[in-house]
């Protein structure tokens, strides 16, 4: 068993107005940065994930992701995963 | 009827929910969200409103793991009436028992007032007491209001009937200025296919006697009555 580290995002998919980020996307606006645009506002979620490989420890997050961490009628997700540092060595 | 109203931890509308069931002489049950079973013969299970688990992750994503959504599954399964006010409509959704979402509203802003909502189906289990055209004042109080579904689930619940209430002016006309949260379609209320399982926004519960400034939300609690009068409890056994 190896332990992961699993950073996973939840967004509102593109489809739904995310009037937090247009908010956020005026205010930029109004310090004088037009260049940025299309603000998303979403959760980032960190947690370990004990598996033997790595395509188990995606599977394990993935499920997660589908039954509780986010809600696929108004939420994308995205994980990435690294092996977890111990004592400061990659293992 | 016989009437069970789920405390979830962070609901705060269950009491409010049991006394305005108990109105017409029904029995009513307090049912706690770690029961695995719940009173035999139970016409309506309610979940009230309130900010179950504190809104973490999403309104009403942990409350529907609850060992009590079993049961208010299968009482739905078999035909029974669930009636989700507020925090209760959002579970309902996150359960899948209704479809779409609630999310954030369009302000930002928690929104709590009085709202007129004109009553597009007065033939269901819920609303069957209004008059057609009739225009309910009815308080709501959430954060989280806004209802939000792909465009065909949408055409299918207009479709099929199953929009109930939606926001209006005092007038009756549904207006984007008369929507409170941004709600598509101005969306504040809808039943599943089966017309069993309601949720809406706004709280029938704090408009139940006029002394709270309205006694229009009692029009569900006596549809729900009529609906339950005329459909005998044995068959939903």
């Amino acid at each position: 068993m190896k332990t992961y580290t699993a950073h996973i995002t939840v967004s509102l998919r593109k489809a739904i107005l995310d009037v937090q980020g247009k908010t956020v996307e005026q205010a930029l606006h109004s310090l004088h940065m037009p260049a940025l645009g299309n603000v998303r506002i979403g959760k980032h979620i960190e947690m370990d994930v004990q598996a033997p490989d790595p395509d188990r420890a995606l599977e394990l997050v993935n499920d997660a992701c589908k039954k509780l961490l986010a809600n696929p009628v108004m939420e994308d997700y995205h994980v990435r995963l690294e092996e977890a540092h111990t004592n400061g060595v990659r293992s | 009827m016989n009437v069970g109203v789920v405390s979830f931890p962070g609901s705060n509308c269950d009491a409010d929910a049991r006394f305005a069931a108990s109105l017409d002489g029904s029995t009513v049950h307090a049912l706690w969200h770690k029961d695995t079973s719940v009173p035999a013969g139970l016409d309506l299970i309610i979940l009230p409103g309130g900010f179950s688990y504190g809104d973490y992750l999403r309104t009403g994503a942990i409350a529907r793991f609850s060992p009590i959504m079993h049961e208010v599954v299968a009482h739905a399964k078999r035909g029974g009436l669930v009636l989700g006010i507020c925090n209760g409509f959002q579970i309902l959704t996150e359960a899948g028992l209704l479809p779409g979402a609630l999310i954030r509203n369009a302000s930002l802003s928690f929104v709590c007032k009085t709202v007129h909502l004109k009553v597009e189906n007065t033939t269901s289990a819920f609303t069957s007491a209004v008059t057609k055209g009739a225009v309910l004042g009815i308080p709501v109080a959430h954060g989280d209001g806004r209802y939000t579904a792909t465009d065909d689930v949408l055409d299918r619940l207009e479709g099929e009937n199953q929009i109930v209430y939606r926001y209006c002016d005092s007038q009756g006309h549904v207006t984007e200025a008369a929507n409170p949260n941004g709600s598509l379609r101005n969306i504040a209320g809808i039943l599943n296919a089966g017309g069993n399982v309601m949720g809406l926004m706004p709280h029938p519960e704090r408009a139940s006697d006029a002394i709270l400034g309205s006694a229009d939300g009692l029009t569900v609690f006596a549809s729900m009555a009529q609906y339950v009068g005329s459909h005998s409890v044995e068959a939903l056994a």
